[in-house]
């Protein structure tokens, strides 16, 4: 796999729009071309080289192609944008939309990522070392379909709205995370190992939730079923099981409602 | 004809009538205070026909608006601030000046505020916006742009306020104080009105108020849920749960399960069923989620009776505002223009967060009090930017910008369309001329689009 790197050697003065840090498109060019490829900082258009010293080269698809960024990105926006194969390592803290809409490929940040990462995923693995902000793996304004695919794994905390109007892959929080989890869920696994502070499963429709350390304030709409044995994540435990929530509308299968599942490690 | 019924019927034969020889009064005025849109004022003017004398039928703040345009002090040329901090005239020619450099030599300028002006001078705005490449916002960012996104995500079931008038025999008030901030509102459409199906006015209602604090509207209801402070969400569910019938914990965000059962009923139980909401839902822990699951209890009330639900808007066009946006640009507020084409993602593209994190490098509010009312981090940025203010008050705004441009009062010195929180259209009455060689905000922001356009084509 050919390796690219980007080393920030300037501020920028507002916050840069970098969508064209991601190896569909930096696949094949040479450096020079994508030290002219654009960045905007408003409605400037500028060079993405007068942001970042480019060394090393691509491959000739994005599937060959591991994008490597040394250095503190945290007023870059949209790294990993839309991305469908390839590698893109973060050694630093990034900006929000990492990996937003992603389809393949993988994203390892080792710092922080700002709020709308994973958002409307549908494929592909973001791994984030440090935190992640707000509606991570949700979907967009408006959007019935947040994350339908691939995996998100953080091992810091997140912040709220993860998962609004989830329909498939999987969230796993290391840490704790704020409220509004899995609202709208219509499918898909969220995992928080930390703490819950309250709204999780809100509106839920179907999927599963486990959270293994406390939540705060419980929906009102989830019921108690029964104690099950489980591994998840590769953790073995005793978990309660709750369905809800109990206001939402829910399908049935064989004649059998289904319900969100939410369990809770004791 | 009853008296009153007359009384209309000569009002509307003319907009102006005499009376005796004294006072000239003005009819069918449109108040331009807040989002209720009254539109029965009548404005007593003196002989000449130049200085409000009294303001009939509004509320205390309604009239006092219309007074305060009389205020003798009042600005009636622009001002730049002086490195010393003292202020100097100077003329519109030089203000739309400033104006337009800021905004074109801006990487990224905010244009915010677009709430107490007409529909036209907001639709010059944004043709200006859109040439300079700016953030659009209104004051939505801080008040029901939350509502905004919820109904992109759900979904709206509403209603017009004559419906509510007519029909609305449950009404619920859920973190809102129409008693203090929409003072007419319960008297001209939601309580107190004999509608064609509500012809015992209060009597044929019933009042649901969720307040945590006892509001004077609260004190009015016939039932007053006090629940926890942030547990709206909570609460919301709850009722969704008792629609369907489902079990319900002993007690939700403080309140009983008993009582939310007989709320969900009572609700049920009406042949029409209103929700109206406030701040106190859009602003508090989980914004948008508190409308979401309050237009899905709304729909779930669909299956039994028929049941609406509109937000309290604040400024009196800030409905217009997403209105005139909404279809010029497809998004209702937290437009960001940079690149040419609408993005919109509040969080990202809303002012306050533009503010903050340093997105912006140029700041214009028009019809909006940011000083006011953003967080103290947020003023502090659009004092230290190059900035605009144009608004007829002096405001805190106003203190903190390098320019401050006062034009004429929408609504009282100029008319203009404007949209009540129902989404219905009016056209708001000129009562008054307004000081002599003052401009409106339309004629403005003309003025500064001119030149934008000379200085681009220039460049």
């Amino acid at each position: 796999m050919a390796k690219i790197t980007l080393t920030p050697t300037k501020i920028p003065t507002l916050r840069l729009e970098a969508e064209n840090i991601s190896p569909d498109i930096f696949a094949g060019k040479s450096k020079e071309e994508i030290a002219q490829l654009h960045v905007f900082v408003g409605k400037e258009s500028q060079a993405l080289g007068d942001y970042f010293e480019i060394a090393g080269e691509t491959g000739s698809t994005a599937a060959d192609t591991t994008i490597v960024i040394n250095g503190d990105v945290s007023r870059v926006k949209y790294i990993g944008m839309k991305m469908t194969a390839g590698e893109v390592v973060i050694n630093g803290d990034a900006d929000m939309y990492v990996g937003a809409w992603m389809t393949g490929g993988k994203i390892n940040a080792n710092g922080s990522v700002d709020a709308f990462s994973g958002l409307g995923m549908t494929g592909g693995e973001l791994t984030i070392k440090g935190n992640a902000g707000n509606y991570l793996g949700a979907a967009y304004r408006g959007d019935w379909r947040g994350m339908q695919g691939g995996t998100i794994r953080v091992s810091g905390n997140a912040g709220s709205d993860i998962g609004t109007f989830m329909r498939g892959g999987t969230i796993i929080i290391g840490g704790n995370v704020d409220v509004h989890v899995g609202t709208h869920m219509e499918g898909g696994t969220i995992i928080v190992q930390g703490d819950a502070k309250s709204r999780v499963g809100g509106q839920m429709v179907k999927g599963d939730i486990y959270v293994f350390g406390d939540i705060e304030v419980m929906m009102p709409g989830f019921q108690y079923r029964k104690d099950v044995d489980i591994e998840v994540d590769g953790t073995e435990g005793s978990f309660a099981l709750y369905e809800g929530d109990m206001g939402e509308r829910h399908g049935k299968k064989k004649g059998e409602t289904i319900y969100g599942k939410l369990y809770m490690k004791y | 004809m009853s008296r009153s019924l007359m009384r209309l019927h000569s009002l509307r034969r003319s907009a102006y009538r005499q009376v005796g020889n004294l006072a000239k009064i003005v009819t069918d005025v449109v108040c331009p205070f807040c989002g209720t849109l009254c539109d029965d004022l009548e404005v007593a003017l003196d002989d000449s026909g130049e200085k409000i004398l009294e303001v009939y039928n509004a509320c205390a703040i309604g009239a006092t608006k219309f007074l305060h345009s009389q205020a003798e002090d009042r600005l009636t040329r622009p001002q730049m601030k002086q490195e010393d901090g003292s202020w100097k005239e100077v003329t519109y020619d030089e203000a739309a000046e400033y104006t337009a450099h800021m905004l074109v030599d801006a990487k990224k300028p905010l244009m915010y505020g677009w709430s107490s002006t007409s529909c036209s001078a907001q639709s010059v705005g944004s043709e200006l916006g859109e040439e300079v490449g700016a953030c659009m916002d209104n004051t939505a960012t801080v008040c029901h742009g939350s509502t905004l996104i919820a109904v992109q995500d759900v979904g709206v079931p509403s209603a017009t306020l004559g419906e509510i008038a007519n029909r609305a025999d449950r009404v619920v008030f859920w973190g809102c104080n129409p008693a203090h901030a929409h003072p007419r509102h319960m008297s001209r459409y939601s309580i107190f009105p004999r509608g064609f199906f509500t012809g015992k006015g209060s009597k044929s209602r019933k009042m649901v108020v969720v307040d945590p604090r006892r509001t004077d509207t609260a004190k009015m209801a016939d039932i007053h849920l006090q629940l926890e402070q942030g547990r709206d969400y909570e609460l919301l569910s709850a009722i969704r749960v008792a629609i369907r019938g489902e079990k319900l914990p002993e007690t939700v965000a403080g309140i009983p399960a008993e009582t939310i059962y007989e709320v969900a009923d009572t609700l049920k139980s009406g042949r029409f069923s209103v929700i109206f909401f406030g701040m106190g839902v859009t602003h508090s822990l989980g914004k948008n989620h508190n409308i979401d699951i309050a237009i899905s209890v709304t729909r779930d009330l669909n299956d039994y009776t028929k049941a609406a639900i509109i937000p309290m808007r604040g400024h009196y066009n800030v409905t217009g505002s997403g209105q005139v946006w909404g279809w010029q640009f497809g998004f209702p507020y937290c437009i960001d223009l940079s690149r040419g084409f609408a993005r919109y993602n509040p969080g990202d593209s809303s002012s306050n967060d533009l503010l903050i994190r340093d997105e912006v490098d140029a700041a214009f509010v028009l019809g909006s009090d940011p000083g006011a009312h953003f967080p103290v981090g947020s003023v502090r940025k659009i004092a230290q930017l190059p900035s605009v203010c144009i608004d007829p008050h002096i405001t805190p705004t106003s203190a903190v910008s390098k320019l401050h441009v006062p034009v004429a009062f929408v609504g009282v010195e100029v008319g203009g369309c404007a949209y009540r929180m129902d989404n219905v259209p009016i056209e708001t009455r000129k009562v008054v001329e307004p000081p002599e060689g003052m401009l409106t905000d339309e004629e403005f922001l003309t003025m500064v689009l001119k030149r934008v356009k000379e200085i681009k084509g220039a460049a």
